[in-house]
């Protein structure tokens, strides 16, 4: 909310700087957002005189007044074309400093001497209004100082109020705070009930009896609405963000400023028997204020006539039924609605207006009369007229109840962890109109004024007194805590780890939105229907992420825009797969991504060109594996459609698919715009984050023995086969396997590919003699035969 | 003796002189050797004074011990020489780069979460997190914030219907923590959320770490405490540290929590960092814990906003980019 410091000022006018007010507003919670003057910085301007304006000799667009400052006439070249004689005008004289370091200067303009400047009102920073120069009433004193005249010595204070306290968005409420803050007496505005003059009034029926407790209507015949409202409320609401629009609307927005209470204000004229509070029919049309044409639903609450509705209660005025420039009689509503009845309603229009945005945080549900008796008088005194007496429908038993609520000592000293005396606290609830109901040594019991409706519960009040007591003079302390001792797993990988081992080979993590482009989805996963966002940012942002990889690889594509053709690339994160129908089966899996592409190392001086392939990213997956003991992944031929059918795996944990790897697609990377192949991984992040336990074996103290062997066996057996059948089969005593080449081409039969293989063997009890070792070799081979028809190579 | 003078002296003169490992050899045959100079005087043994014999033998022995030492030093010291020019031949350029994999890095939103845990966890807390897509009752209802509170209108929600949403905090995860077990709880929740706002200082997903504490006779005094010791530890820094009175539905009192920044020239200014609070006991009560037995604090601060500050990152949007030219500066 923006509000002028002297306004408030005429409120509460506490002895402290504009600098220290804005400060101590802050620090008591009503946080100031920003500070701005009201006018630009200028000096020696008047209000002038227009005595007469003649064509200028030498050029057409241009006018030669003659401009009084009140004691002298100076001669002005304008060009304006609202130059006139008669009319009041900010006048710059000779030595006026405009926007801070603009000088006016004697001039001589086509060869006709000027001596000043006639000012449009941006020229001063008061309006954006740049059409002509600024007309000011003829009541203004001419020759009066133009900073005195509208009182520009003054800053906009921006509030940025939260939610719960709407009771400071007024003029009144805030300065209500400031009193509290200062402990200095309020200066209200004196607002007496104005007495009726006519008895008309106009029947007020509500039928929305909870959601509109009070509603108050008075009738005021034969209003002048083509009067000025005048330039001090005119500035006052410009000044909060509000444009004037003709005196009785400025004066239900000014009410609304000043007191809190949003007001309303009919042409009795177009209202048909009586007014009608209630629930719109479901697809009841409106149309308002500002041209729209609503639907309306049956949780929205309308002002309405006979006929039609009227206005969207507490939001915003229908069309044709406000005030207009034939209006001569007003019906004036100021109604309270409850926060429930309001709350989302705007919003769910499409709309929020300075009355919804009071109405839903909450008003004062006393302050109904005095904002109409407030308004009625000024009403009078601004565009005349006669008040009827005001009509009142209330529903006592739907109003808020002022809450009482107990402040125990005990929590509050617990709370805060220091005993704030006594005195001082009651003093401060005080200060904050509340009622002591009950003091004693062991609790305040209160009652909350009706405009703190956010008070309900003894936090509240924990929470006023520490504020008005500051935040800052509160004790600090570290907890008294028992240490809390947990036992440090070692059957969980901590992610650091992970990420480290990644890092270590060269990958950069990256971040990477949940939410991508659903065609990019269905580019890499036809089938999976990927969870839609009912709202998102835009639509290349529309779905969740089935998987991390779509994100990489348009991370990728960003980087090789960039010239940057070595990328490896990894992420953590979440991958959502499933309906928000079913939200627990919902899978929301952490996964781990990761991409490679370009050369294995940084190009450097040793030659080492080697583009990165399938074993690259393998050896990548293996090393995250390889952290956690005792978990073994087994490989098979992947069937994913967004992968290469000859360069990719599925990765399986005792038995369990937990992820893949692979070429990415050389269709799918062409389609996507890469300009070279890539190969990445995708695996479950529980499934590299389980380690088991480390467990010792006797390191045997006798030697190993090595053998050889050469095998020659049909390219499409797999060497993981081998090694299987080896394991089974070369007795007790083998320990282990090695690959240490493997070749197909010239020299060897086209179906066929060579092998090999070194075999390790080793007991804790004894060295292996020759023979054992033949014979393991022998069953070996045997079995690689049956099996597999793999022959060992002459 | 005269005689066994001169041929020690030869025989030393003769080692110095040896350029190779043979030739030591030939010196060696030729002085200790079975034939030698001096193996030929101890022969002579018997041509000496009885006298005189025992000095004699001492005198030709040291002489072939002070020879054949001198032999074996000079051995090592041409072995020396020639590895030495060996190696020298094998020298290279020092100054070119290793060979193998340049090492990656962590993303500096990663690394700034991972400073912060280390903080909490070092002061006993646990790592706890919980799903992004979230039903509206652990993102708004649990945590005081019913159906159309103006709160919701301060979170711009992401949602897919009308019952599920994005998590716009982290907070639920802190529900779901005190759904299932009593205190003492302590928990921070670090992970992504979601606001549906993009422009220059917001992007519509960012990161969080959350908060909580709630035992017996927690106090404001204590959440004042160790986010002081927070900010201090995590900026390295004594910081000027400032508690302002604030508003959040799932916290009474809420604070907002503001450092001293100093630019650079020389001005001074708050900066928001965090906010926090009192668990609200409607919250507490709405999760199953006893507001009257317990009470506690929470608090939640924006990942990316301390990493801007940390590494002096301007543009929010570059943590989304994955620029490699952005990521390689954080090693």
């Amino acid at each position: 909310m923006k509000i002028s410091e002297n306004w408030l000022r005429e409120w509460v006018n506490p002895n402290i700087s504009s600098d220290d007010l804005v400060a101590q507003i802050t620090l008591a919670g009503l946080e100031v957002d920003e500070v701005t003057p009201v006018a630009s910085e200028f000096s020696g301007v008047v209000v002038g005189e227009i005595i007469s304006a003649d064509p200028h000799p030498n050029a057409d667009k241009l006018q030669v007044c003659k401009v009084s400052d009140g004691s002298e006439e100076f001669q002005v070249v304008c060009g304006a074309p609202n130059a006139r004689a008669g009319i009041k005008i900010p006048f710059a004289k000779i030595g006026a400093v405009l926007d801070g370091d603009f000088k006016i200067k004697k001039a001589k303009l086509r060869q006709v001497e000027s001596f000043g400047m006639l000012c449009s009102a941006s020229e001063l920073g008061v309006s954006e209004d740049n059409d002509g120069i600024m007309e000011l009433p003829e009541s203004a004193t001419t020759g009066e100082d133009f900073r005195v005249y509208l009182d520009l010595n003054d800053q906009i204070i921006d509030v940025d109020l939260t939610p719960n306290r709407s009771d400071c968005l007024s003029v009144a409420g805030l300065a209500r705070e400031v009193g509290v803050l200062n402990q200095v007496d309020l200066t209200p505005v004196a607002v007496a009930p104005v007495e009726a003059t006519i008895d008309d009034v106009f029947p007020v029926n509500v039928l929305a009896v909870e959601q509109c407790p009070r509603y108050l209507g008075r009738v005021i015949r034969g209003v002048n609405v083509s009067a000025e409202t005048p330039l001090w409320m005119v500035e006052k609401l410009r000044r909060s963000g509000i444009r004037s629009i003709d005196p009785v609307v400025d004066i239900t927005n000014y009410v609304m400023l000043e007191l809190g209470q949003p007001m309303h204000a009919f042409d009795l004229a177009n209202l048909s028997e009586s007014v009608v509070v209630r629930m719109a029919e479901k697809d009841e049309k409106i149309t308002l204020l500002d041209g729209q044409n609503i639907s309306l639903r049956e949780d929205t609450m309308v002002i309405a006539d006979e006929n039609t509705p009227l206005a969207i209660a507490g939001v915003m005025g229908g069309e044709g039924s406000g005030v207009n420039t034939e209006t001569q009689d007003v019906f004036l509503e100021s109604a309270f609605f409850t926060p429930l009845a309001l709350a989302g309603k705007a919003r769910s229009y499409g709309l929020h207006t300075d009355a919804s945005h009071r109405y839903e945080r909450g008003v004062d549900a006393t302050l109904q009369e005095q904002a109409i008796e407030r308004a009625t008088a000024l009403l009078l005194e601004i565009v005349g007229g006669q008040a009827g007496p005001v009509t009142h429908a209330v529903n006592e038993g739907a109003l808020p109840e002022a809450a009482v609520v107990t402040l125990r000592r005990k929590k509050l000293d617990q709370y805060l962890a220091v005993s704030i005396d006594k005195d001082l606290v009651t003093d401060i609830l005080t200060r904050l109109d509340l009622e002591m109901i009950e003091v004693t040594d062991e609790f305040w019991k209160t009652k909350a004024p009706s405009h703190r409706f956010d008070i309900a519960i003894e936090a509240d009040l924990i929470e006023e007194v520490a504020r008005i007591y500051g935040y800052d003079n509160l004790p600090s302390s570290m907890p008294e805590a028992a240490v809390n001792f947990t036992a440090i797993s070692e059957s969980k990988t901590p992610i650091q780890q992970l990420r480290s081992v990644l890092v270590a080979q060269g990958y950069q993590e990256a971040v990477t939105y949940s939410f991508i482009d659903p065609k990019l989805s269905k580019q890499f996963l036809p089938e999976i229907e990927p969870v839609p966002l009912a709202n998102p940012i835009s639509a290349d942002m529309g779905v969740m992420r089935p998987s991390l990889l779509p994100g990489l690889v348009k991370a990728y594509l960003h980087n090789q825009n960039r010239q940057q053709s070595r990328v490896r690339l990894f992420e953590t994160g979440r991958r959502f797969i499933g309906s928000v129908e079913a939200l627990d089966e919902l899978d929301q899996q952490k996964q781990i991504a990761g991409l490679i592409a370009g050369s294995r190392d940084s190009e450097a001086w040793y030659h080492n060109s080697e583009k990165v392939d399938f074993y690259d990213v393998k050896a990548h997956v293996e090393s995250l594996f390889a952290l956690n003991d005792g978990v073994t992944p087994s490989y098979k031929r992947s069937e994913c459609e967004f992968l290469h059918p000859g360069r990719s795996a599925d990765i399986f944990v005792d038995g369990e698919f937990v992820g893949l790897m692979g070429e990415l697609h050389p269709q799918l990377t062409k389609d996507l715009g890469s300009n070279q192949p890539l190969y990445v991984f995708d695996i479950a992040l529980d499934a590299v984050l389980s380690a088991t336990l480390p467990e010792y074996k006797a390191v045997s103290r006798f030697p190993e023995v090595r053998r050889d062997l050469a095998l020659l066996v049909d390219r499409s057996v797999p060497v993981s086969e081998l090694e299987r059948v080896i394991a089974a089969s070369a007795g007790d005593a083998f320990k282990s396997v090695l690959v240490f080449d493997v070749y197909q081409g010239q020299g060897i039969d086209e179906t066929q590919k060579s092998v090999a293989l070194g075999l390790t063997w080793q007991l804790t009890s004894h060295t292996l003699s020759d023979e054992e070792v033949n014979n393991s070799v022998e069953q070996a081979v045997t079995a690689l035969s049956e099996q597999l028809g793999a022959v060992v190579r002459g | 003796m005269e005689n066994l003078k001169q041929i020690l002296a030869d025989a030393l003169d003769a080692v110095a002189s040896s350029e190779s490992e043979s030739a030591l050899d030939d010196v060696r045959v030729h002085y200790l050797g079975k034939k030698g100079a001096l193996t030929a005087l101890l022969k002579q043994l018997g041509n000496v004074s009885a006298e005189d014999r025992p000095k004699f033998g001492q005198l030709v022995n040291e002489a072939k011990k002070q020879v054949q030492d001198k032999i074996t030093e000079r051995k090592a010291g041409l072995a020396k020489a020639a590895l030495n020019a060996k190696l020298a031949t094998e020298t290279i350029d020092i100054s070119l780069s290793g060979k193998g994999q340049e090492v990656g890095g962590l993303h500096p939103v990663t690394r700034t979460m991972d400073r912060i845990e280390s903080f909490f966890r070092g002061i006993g807390f646990d790592v706890a997190s919980g799903p992004e897509i979230e039903d509206d009752y652990h993102n708004f209802e649990a945590l005081n914030i019913p159906a159309h509170h103006p709160a919701r209108a301060m979170q711009d929600t992401f949602y897919f219907n009308p019952t599920t949403v994005l998590r716009t905090h982290t907070s639920p995860v802190q529900v779901r923590t005190m759904e299932t077990s009593q205190p003492p709880i302590r928990i921070i929740c670090p992970g992504r959320v979601y606001r549906c706002d993009s422009d220059q200082t917001h992007t519509p997903m960012f990161h969080q770490v959350e908060g909580l504490l709630i035992d017996e006779n927690i106090s404001f005094a204590d959440l004042k405490g160790i986010l002081q010791q927070f900010l201090n530890v995590f900026f390295e820094d004594d910081l000027k540290v400032r508690f302002r009175p604030s508003y959040f539905p799932f916290t009474e009192p809420s604070i907002e929590v503001d450092i001293m920044r100093t630019n650079s020239k020389g001005e001074e200014s708050w900066l928001e960092v965090l906010g926090c609070g009192m668990v609200h006991p409607k919250v507490l009560e709405m999760s199953g814990i006893d507001p009257e037995k317990y009470t506690g604090f929470a608090f939640g601060m924006g990942v990316e906003r301390f990493a801007m500050l940390r590494y002096k990152v301007d543009d929010l949007r570059m943590f989304f980019e994955n620029d490699l030219r952005f990521l390689k500066q954080f090693k």
